[in-house]
Parts: C-alpha cells; sequence; structure tokens
C-alpha cells in the first residue's frame, strides 16, 4: 500500500472534508465539584472514504469526543464549546430537532457492546426499519425490503429469516453487523465507530473490521474509528490522533506512527503490545502507573508523571504555553518536548515512510 | 434437585434453540415467549395458575355450578337464636343465619370478589401507568410534580384512604373498585417511572437517539416495553391485595350495598356475629380470600422470576 505524502488531513481543506473538529472541549461541571475537563482543544478532520484513528486509554476523552460530536452529551452540567462541522454545517448549538434528522442520516455511530445496544424486546427487522422510516420517505413495504437488502450486505445469511428473531437469538458478531446496518442504513456521511470490536472475540473483530474497511471504500463514508486497539489501528485506519487526558498527544499517519512513535506515550503504548517475534519469557513493558495520574494540563505535560523522558521543563509554562501541539514533520504533530529520537532525523523518517 | 434439572434442560433448550432446530414458528423467540416457557416449567408457577383458572371458572360459570340459589332462605323453622344449621344433605357447607346455602353463595360470591379484584387493578394500573410514563418520559419538573402527588397517595395508610374514598363516593360496587384503584396508583407509577428512567439510560436508548430516532418513538417502542416486566408482575401480586382489601372493606361495612350480590368480605363481615355458633361461617369465605390471594401471589413470583434477566441464563 502507498502513503501519499501529503496525508488526506492535511490535503482536505475546509469544504473538502466530512467533519471538521475544531477545538472541542467538553467540560463536565457538578455542583460543589470542581469542573472537569474531558475533551480539551481536540481538532481534527476526516475526508471522504477516509478513516482517523482517536487511540488512548480509557478515560482519555474518546468516547467523549465521539459524543460531543453527534450532539449525544446531556444537556445538563456539561459545556461543549468550539466547533463542530458536517460538511461545513455548524453542529455545536444546533437544534435539537434539526440534530435529530442529522442524526441516522448524514451521521451514524456503531457502540461497543451489541447486545446492549439493541432493545431486546423488539425483532431486529423492527429496530432496522425504523431508522428506514424516520428518515425517508418509505413505505413500509419498502422498508421491510431494504433491511432484508442491507441485512445482506452486512454479510448476514438469511436476512429475512433473522429480520424476525431478536436480539438475543444472534450471535455477537451478527448482532455488531445489524447495527452496523442500522447506521449505514440511510447512507451516512460520516460514521463514528465506538470501539466496534471489543467485545467480540478474535476473528469475529477480524471480519467486522474489514466489513467496515469495504462499507468505507464503497460508499466514500468518513469513519471515525474510536479504539483502544493498537492492532486495529493499524488494520484500518489512515490517520491517527492518539490522546491522552483530553487532548490529542500526537497525530501521524499510520504507517509512520507505527515506524516512529514520537510521543513517549505513542511508544509506550506500541512497547506495551505482544509480539509475535520477540523471545518467550520476554516480559511486557507496561507504561508505568494509569491514567489517573494525569496531572492537568495547564500544570504541565499530563503525562509527565507517567513518562521515562520527563525532564524538569515538562512542567513549566513556555511561551505561555505548556507544552503545545506543534508541527513535527509533513503530516505529523507532536506535544512532547522531549520526544522520542529514532536513528534517523524526522525529515528522513518521512521520506523512508513515503518510499514505502 | 429439580432447580439443577431445570437449569441444565433450560441450557439445552436454548443451545438448541440457538441451533435453530427448536421449530420456532414464524417471528422469532420473543422474550415474552420464551419466559412463558421457563413458567410452564415451574412447579410453582403452574400451582399458582391452576389455583387462579379453577377460581376464574367457578366465577364464569356460577349459576351453573351453584347448587342452589344462593337468596333463596331454606331450613328456616331449624335456626334459631344458639343454633345453624352445620353441613347435611343438600347442604354440604350447611347454611347461614338466615338459612342461605354457604356453599352456593361463596360461588356465587367469587364472581364480585373478583370482579372487585381485576377491575380495580386494571384501573389503578391504567392510572399509575399513565403517571409514571409521564414521570419517566418527560423527567424535569413533570416528573417531580407527578412524583410529589404520588408519594401524598403513598403516605397515606392505604385502607384508611380507601374507606375515606368510598365513604366520598357512597356505597356502591363502583365506589368500592375506584377507592382500591386509588390505592393501587402510587406503586404501579412508582415503580414504572422508575423502570423507565433505568431502561432511558440504557445503551439501546442511546444508539435508537444515535440514529435520529424521535422521542415519543423512543420511550413508547424502545423504553416502554422494557419497563413493563416489573408492571405485569405488580398486577398479579395487586390483584391478591384488591381482593382482599375488598374484603377488608366489605367487612368493615363499607361494601356493596346491594345484598343480591353476595361477595365474601361481606360474608366474613356478617359471619362475626355467630362465630361462637358456627365458626365455618367465617372460616370458609375466609379461606376462599387467601387461597385465590396465594394464587395470584405464587403466579406473580414466579412470572417475576420468569421475566427477570437475571434468572434468564
Amino acid at each position: 500500500m502507498t502513503i501519499e505524502s501529503l496525508p488526506a488531513g492535511e490535503a482536505g481543506t475546509v469544504g473538502a472534508s466530512v467533519l471538521d473538529v475544531e477545538e472541542l472541549t467538553v467540560t463536565f461541571t457538578r455542583r460543589g465539584e470542581q469542573p472537569t475537563r474531558a475533551v480539551d482543544g481536540v481538532s481534527f478532520s476526516v475526508g471522504p472514504g477516509e478513516t482517523v484513528g482517536l487511540v488512548g486509554e480509557s478515560g482519555c476523552g474518546k468516547s467523549v469526543t465521539s459524543l460531543a460530536v453527534m450532539g449525544l452529551l446531556p444537556s445538563r452540567g456539561v459545556q461543549v464549546g468550539g466547533s463542530v462541522r458536517l460538511d461545513g454545517r455548524e453542529l455545536l448549538g444546533a437544534g435539537d430537532r434539526a440534530l435529530r434528522r442529522l442524526r441516522g442520516a448524514d451521521m451514524a455511530m456503531v457502540f461497543q457492546d451489541p447486545l446492549s445496544s439493541l432493545n431486546p424486546t423488539v425483532p431486529i427487522g423492527t429496530q432496522v426499519t425504523e431508522v428506514l422510516l424516520e428518515h425517508r420517505d418509505m413505505s413500509r413495504k419498502e422498508a421491510g425490503d431494504e433491511a432484508t437488502r442491507l441485512l445482506d450486505r452486512v454479510g448476514i445469511p438469511d436476512p429475512s429469516r433473522r429480520l424476525k428473531e431478536y436480539p438475543h437469538q444472534l450471535s455477537g458478531g451478527m448482532r455488531q453487523r445489524a447495527l452496523i446496518a442500522m447506521a449505514l442504513a440511510c447512507a451516512p456521511r460520516l460514521l463514528i465507530a465506538d470501539e466496534p470490536t471489543t467485545a467480540l472475540d478474535v476473528t469475529i473483530q477480524a471480519q467486522i473490521l474489514e466489513l467496515l474497511r469495504e462499507l468505507v471504500v464503497d460508499s466514500g463514508t468518513a469513519l471515525v474509528m474510536i479504539t483502544h486497539d493498537l492492532g486495529v489501528v493499524a488494520g484500518l485506519c489512515d490517520r491517527v490522533h492518539v490522546m491522552y487526558s483530553g487532548r490529542i498527544i500526537e497525530s501521524a499517519d499510520r504507517h509512520e506512527l507505527f515506524a516512529q512513535p514520537r510521543h513517549p506515550y505513542t511508544g509506550g503504548l506500541l512497547a506495551s503490545v505482544p509480539r509475535l517475534d520477540a523471545a518467550r519469557g520476554a516480559p511486557l513493558h507496561p507504561i508505568r502507573g494509569s491514567a489517573r495520574d494525569a496531572i492537568p494540563w495547564a500544570e504541565g505535560c499530563a503525562f509527565a508523571p507517567r513518562c521515562d523522558n520527563a525532564q524538569d521543563d515538562c512542567l513549566t509554562e513556555v511561551a505561555g504555553s505548556t507544552v503545545p501541539l506543534e508541527y513535527d514533520g509533513p503530516g505529523r504533530e507532536l506535544r512532547c518536548r522531549h520526544p522520542l529520537q529514532h536513528p534517523r532525523s524526522p525529515a528522513g523518517a518521512t521520506a523512508s515512510g513515503a518510499a514505502r | 434437585m429439580t432447580a439443577m434439572g431445570d437449569l441444565k434442560r433450560r441450557r439445552i433448550d436454548e443451545l438448541a434453540a440457538r441451533a435453530g432446530q427448536v421449530p420456532e414458528g414464524e417471528g422469532g423467540l420473543s422474550l415474552t415467549r420464551s419466559a412463558f416457557r421457563r413458567l410452564r416449567r415451574n412447579p410453582v408457577a403452574i400451582t399458582g395458575a391452576v389455583i387462579v383458572v379453577v377460581f376464574l371458572l367457578v366465577a364464569a360459570f356460577a349459576p351453573l355450578l351453584a347448587p342452589k340459589d344462593p337468596l333463596t332462605q331454606y331450613l328456616l323453622s331449624e335456626i334459631r337464636p344458639g343454633s345453624i344449621p352445620g353441613s347435611r344433605e343438600g347442604f354440604p357447607l350447611g347454611v347461614d343465619n338466615l338459612g342461605r346455602d354457604l356453599l352456593s353463595r361463596l360461588i356465587v360470591g367469587s364472581r364480585q370478589s373478583l370482579l372487585i379484584g381485576v377491575v380495580s387493578t386494571l384501573l389503578g394500573a391504567a392510572v399509575g401507568m399513565a403517571l409514571g410514563v409521564l414521570a419517566g418520559a418527560f423527567g424535569g419538573w413533570v416528573d417531580s410534580v407527578v412524583m410529589r402527588f404520588v408519594d401524598i397517595l403513598l403516605s397515606l395508610p392505604s385502607l384508611l384512604m380507601a374507606i375515606s374514598i368510598s365513604v366520598l363516593l357512597g356505597q356502591n360496587q363502583w365506589a368500592l373498585m375506584i377507592a382500591i384503584a386509588v390505592t393501587q396508583v402510587p406503586v404501579f407509577a412508582r415503580l414504572l417511572r422508575g423502570s423507565m428512567l433505568a431502561q432511558r439510560g440504557s445503551d439501546y436508548a442511546l444508539a435508537a437517539r444515535a440514529l435520529g430516532i424521535r422521542r415519543s418513538r423512543i420511550v413508547f417502542g424502545h423504553v416502554l416495553p422494557n419497563s413493563l416486566s416489573p408492571v405485569i408482575v405488580q398486577a398479579t401480586l395487586s390483584l391478591a391485595t384488591a381482593i382482599i382489601e375488598a374484603a377488608a372493606l366489605s367487612f368493615l361495612g363499607l361494601g356493596d350495598p346491594d345484598l343480591a350480590r353476595p361477595e365474601w368480605g361481606a360474608m366474613l363481615s356478617n359471619a362475626q356475629a355467630f362465630l361462637s355458633i358456627r365458626p365455618e361461617l367465617a372460616i370458609y369465605p375466609a379461606l376462599c380470600i387467601i387461597v385465590v390471594a396465594l394464587g395470584f401471589t405464587l403466579l406473580g413470583e414466579s412470572l417475576r422470576e420468569a421475566l427477570d434477566p437475571k434468572f434468564r441464563r
């Protein structure tokens, strides 16, 4: 596979990209408690047919980002700032009714647990046709036929029988397929998949990812893949944003990220993945501490307490900002003062990535 | 042992269903149907159901089953102060103080008792569920207002409230039903609201929102059907309470004044004056009330088990 020298995220200027997220912040406020900033100035964009990964540990703000984009966060106790544009249309501050029309039609989401995301008391077919009836001008019969076609398209055998069945009668993989069918029912421009394979076993995971890839390529849907699984990223994403404590800390194309992780956190994530080519009995290298050890970004780099490269200036302010997200070679951005050094210079790294 | 056997059989059935070897008819195996299956294998449920069905049948065919007319007075010559004839040929359970056949009165009385139980529970459940849906679907201030109202209802002792309402509405059987229904309302309202609130935060409700389904559809198509099982269970249990409460109100003299309709509670009330002479006059109606209430309770409890997802696997 070849990568173009300019990643789609950069090439896709406003207008060309399907989703533009700019400086998105989400703050949870509770009475009598300090507000929690779950997402803090996240910006990224996704072009048609492109797959962008949001990667990070639990609690780094991936899911909150996706819910904020979909407008699914509760209105009370949550403040969302910044800008989210779908095909140039601003979504933040849009009315409930307008958002509801967009959801399911122009943007859709696939959730983590396929069993609990389906209503157990209603047959699959009803749940699929419901989406069609809501957003498309269809009769019940047309919707039923279309539902059969959709299930067939996501690879569910004997779709007309399955339509009459209830969620508990389907296998995990089939349930996730059904959910994907529902999400894709109206050919949305944007699909957000929030850890779609976490609840599935490995072989089914691969099938579901393959299915998502095919559908995205076929229809030109923009896909945002939220995951903590670097294997999923490696298999599917064009561009990857690594998140930590509510901020993007490293952005790069997939190949470059895997070849030359620059942020110590990214490096740590990669090092903690078990490798087939490592010696037997070789210990894994987990990142020490947990995401709870993060410090507020206002006090320095949130990752510093867990970072092996951390030095004193990681916790000080330079030029009005603690640790900014900065240009780090073509198509790469990095939020780190002491990044991992690789044998070759960053320029050479990009060249080798492009030459591959 | 039987529990283990049941568990195994359940497991096997599940597996077989997954393999598609159990003929499923059309439309898959809904949760209701699989709950019904579990119910059929539960001896407690069967006992409860048999009791309930027997009483319902007796009530339905009361005029045919009753050996004598429940209002005609017999054996009047033998009734004198301090002596009421007991069981004898033609009167298996004896007669009451006015010489009416006790068995026939019990049989015909089942109609009234069950009718009051069923109607008042249906009424109470309908109103309670309406309030519960209102509170559970809208939340916010609607929820607060409805729930405070329900709290007020709940804070009054139910029998006391039933008494005041039936006094207020006058003495007739409809007043009795309404009085009992009102006491049932808060239970249903709270129950449905609670389970709707829990379901509203569920993943499938979020997934439905993410697909842009409108709110009314989410509430009535997704949240409500999933919130109903505790209400169904409660309705069965409430039937038992309603029958007992109807008996209690009749016993207190607030029941149906129409003497042409025998009713267990009224019979019980009537019997207390003759408790020392013929205790059977009180025992038989009381036994009927207990058994029918037990039947509904057994059925309700096993229904709860069958519908509870925790028992499913």
